[in-house]
């Protein structure tokens, strides 16, 4: 048991913390926030160091790491809430390749050539996903119809429908869409990709507390009131303490999440959807504190912490509402309810 | 990283399930009512399974035990709710002697204390000090090659089943309160130590410790004179290891299943099929899951050699925080029906929720309050200014 990174591990979360914080500074996030929530240019650097299909296995064409070693890329694209649909695109990846996609599909999408996403809620009766994350910009979009895992090819609408967190969200038409899987694998191999993007994006939302936090903490000891730095108000102190205690237990629940979905666990699915729910409660709970702590500030639009404010809430979200994620885990957990 | 329990540590839960299966009895459970969570039985038996001494440090001459090992030998004492608060002592005590006592100390205290045979209590806390320890103003004196000490101390749970408490004094009032101080390790037979019941809100009780011109030999001095803040800063160390406290609300919350699977609604329908009582039985299950995160990730650090201080903290405030909300969660489920106690031979399970919730509220003071843990991650773990406010 080791509980820490690897220094492999470290090196990793080095290189790409180093990549995200020149690349994807609160500028860039503003500058995509006045387009479909997507910057392109950020993407092709992701592409050349190979982040895209960096979990998806050599012999579809990926870079062959662990579902771990992603996350700690996850957890410092959190950080910067990076404007690009790395979660999405990462998880669709090892999806079409284990759910025997076709060969060209699956090496175009693990190189990054083509942006793929997965649409988490149901396929209308008219085969349209409302809302798919990464709709915006994906190339590919996989989903859930009935029981077959279905994938879409189509060019991208481009135009993400206005919302709160600036997502790349769009309502994407499915109805042409090919059936990769049937049946029992299909369930199985959708169970598995839904457990990875909730393990991952806990580890973001991990990422984003742990960014909002040391920008609370810098700005609450450089602001002055009543002679005194603001940070060492003891209400002050006790609610950053809190937020970063509850973000901390965040963060190990997260990564205990990967590690049990990458090892094919029993309780993969269960810890995954756990480590998602809490994240997102913590997540929020520590971007409301700092908003709070930097006072008017931290309302305007100018201060970044705003940004985390409406991703934190904004990335639960994009799987429904968080109500129906604790009632199928109290279906697993307890039964299901008595008709 | 790799949060899999290692195989060796998995075999160890198996041995410590069934050590408990055969050693820990409800009737031990039902007897920590009069208020002392503590049995000899039990805490013989482990100790003869070599557990106590195992669970301190190797580097003093104890056990070491793996602390992955340690955790789960402490997770699943919690969650068989066995009674064991004098263990956690006990292993505090021993390390503590066996690093800053002398002779005397270490060849008769520490192996008594190491095989079962005798108990300790800690003697930190007074009736005007509790939070700023180092304001302890009970006194000793030197008085040739003897000590004289008096003064009080609240809170010195199991004095009236130990043997030693571990006394922490004022030896020089005139410099500043963290100088000053020096621990004794006094038997509590001694002539003059009076012992007076404290009870509590929940099952539990304390005391009250009194000490009028107890006199003392040096043999008894822990650590050097007017060092006693070194040997405190060893205890906490120390307690950091042995101190579970991670895992009080799995028995609640099976508790509030078992009651929402039997329990009747006057339409007739379950608890269990609210969706209101499924939302906080999974928030709560959650949380637990929170908690075995923090516990792992401690345990690991520790048995990596790398001292852990601040993550200790924040495992203890979660962990209790959420405990007290959970209990009051439960309590509220069962209506009028979650008050009635363990003499009400209607009581759900004895009273299980009902004893807990009125048990909760002490984690969050007990080994460090809420806030002072708060202080503690906010200066060493953000890094901000110390506050005096
Ligand atoms: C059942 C029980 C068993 C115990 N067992 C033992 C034992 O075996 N041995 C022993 O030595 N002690 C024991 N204690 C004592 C326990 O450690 C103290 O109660 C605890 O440290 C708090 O001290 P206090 O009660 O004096 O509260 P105080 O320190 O007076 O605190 C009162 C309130 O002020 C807050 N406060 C204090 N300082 C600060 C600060 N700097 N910043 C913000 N808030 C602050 C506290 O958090 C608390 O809310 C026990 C207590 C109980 C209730």
């Amino acid at each position: 048991m080791r509980t820490r990174y690897s220094e492999d591990q470290q090196a990793v979360a080095e290189a790409f913390g180093d990549l995200f914080a020149r690349e994807a500074t609160p500028e860039t996030v503003r500058a995509a926030e006045a387009g479909c929530g997507f910057d392109p240019g950020l993407w092709r650097k992701l592409v050349a160091a190979g982040a895209p299909g960096m979990a998806v296995p050599v012999t579809d064409g990926g870079g062959g790491a662990s579902l771990v070693d992603l996350a700690v890329v996850v957890h410092e694209w959190g950080r910067r809430i990076a404007p690009v649909p790395l979660v999405e695109h990462a998880v669709c990846a090892r999806l079409l390749g284990s759910a025997g996609a076709q060969r060209e599909l699956v090496t175009a999408v693990s190189s990054g050539e083509l942006i793929a996403t997965l649409a988490p809620g149901p396929v209308g009766p008219d085969g349209t996903a409302r809302l798919v994350p990464a709709g915006a910009v994906a190339d590919v979009v996989a989903a859930k119809h009935g029981d077959n895992v279905v994938v879409a090819r189509a060019r991208p609408p481009g135009a993400a429908r206005p919302n709160t967190a600036d997502l790349p969200l769009a309502d994407r038409d499915l109805s042409d869409a090919e059936t990769l899987a049937s049946g029992a694998a299909a369930a199985g191999a959708w169970d598995r990709a839904l457990a990875e993007w909730k393990a991952l994006m806990a580890v973001a939302y991990a990422g984003l507390a742990g960014e909002v936090l040391a920008m609370g903490v810098a700005y609450t000891k450089q602001r002055h009131q009543f002679g005194v730095p603001v940070g060492s108000f003891q209400a002050v102190q006790h609610g950053l303490a809190d937020a970063s205690t509850r973000s901390e237990g965040a963060r190990l629940l997260a990564f205990r999440a990967v590690c049990a979905v990458d090892a094919g666990r029993a309780d993969g699915a269960r810890l995954a959807s756990m480590a998602l729910l809490f994240g997102a409660e913590s997540g929020r709970f520590a971007t409301d504190r700092v908003l709070q702590y930097h006072g008017g500030y931290g309302y305007s639009a100018e201060y970044d912490v705003q940004l985390y404010y409406r991703r934190a809430a904004g990335w639960l979200l994009q799987l429904g509402e968080p109500a129906a994620e604790v009632a199928r885990l109290a279906d697993a957990d307890l039964g299901p309810k008595a008709a | 990283m790799d949060f899999t329990m290692p195989a060796r540590a998995e075999d160890f839960r198996a041995e410590v399930q069934q050590f408990l299966a055969e050693h820990l009895t409800g009737e031990m459970i039902a007897a920590t009512r009069d208020g002392t969570i503590h049995s000899p039985a039990l805490h013989r038996a482990i100790a003869d399974r070599g557990w106590l001494s195992g669970a301190v440090p190797a580097e003093l001459g104890g056990g070491g035990m793996d602390p992955v090992d340690l955790c789960v030998l402490l997770e699943e004492l919690q969650l068989h709710q066995a009674p064991a608060d004098a263990l956690g002592v006990a292993v505090v005590a021993v390390s503590m002697i066996l690093e800053h006592g002398r002779d005397h100390l270490r060849s008769t205290v520490a192996p008594r204390l190491m095989s079962g045979e005798a108990l300790a209590c800690l003697g930190y806390s007074e009736p005007e000090s509790g939070s700023d320890v180092a304001a302890a103003r009970t006194r000793a004196v030197r008085d040739g090659d003897r000590w004289v000490i008096n003064g009080s101390k609240m809170w010195t749970t199991l004095a009236h089943v130990a043997d030693y408490v571990l006394l922490l004094t004022r030896t020089d009032p005139d410099v500043p309160k963290h100088r000053g101080l020096t621990f004794f390790v006094v038997p509590l037979d001694t002539a003059g130590i009076e012992i007076q019941a404290v009870e509590t809100m929940g099952n539990e009780r304390s005391n009250a410790t009194f000490y009028d011109d107890v006199v003392l030999g040096d043999e008894w001095r822990l650590g050097e004179v007017n060092d006693g803040w070194t040997v405190m800063k060893t205890a906490l160390k120390y307690e950091r290891g042995i101190a579970g406290g991670q895992f009080p609300s799995p028995p609640v919350i099976e508790a509030a299943v078992d009651w929402a699977r039997r329990a009747r609604r006057a339409d007739g329908s379950r608890p269990i099929d609210d969706d209101e009582v499924r939302h906080k039985l999974m928030r709560a299950m959650i949380d637990v899951e929170v908690c075995r995160s923090f516990a792992y990730h401690t345990a690991a650090l520790a048995s990596e050699g790398a001292m852990f201080g601040v993550e200790g903290s924040m495992t203890k405030l979660f962990a209790s925080e959420s405990y007290k909300k959970h209990c009051a969660w439960f309590l509220d489920m069962m209506g009028a029906e979650g008050l009635l106690t363990h003499d009400d031979p209607g009581a759900h399970m004895d009273g299980l929720i009902e004893e807990h919730f009125r048990h909760a509220p002490v984690t969050a003071i007990y080994g460090g309050t809420s806030e002072i843990n708060r202080n503690l991650v906010a200066e060493g773990w953000l890094g901000l200014p110390r506050s005096r406010s």
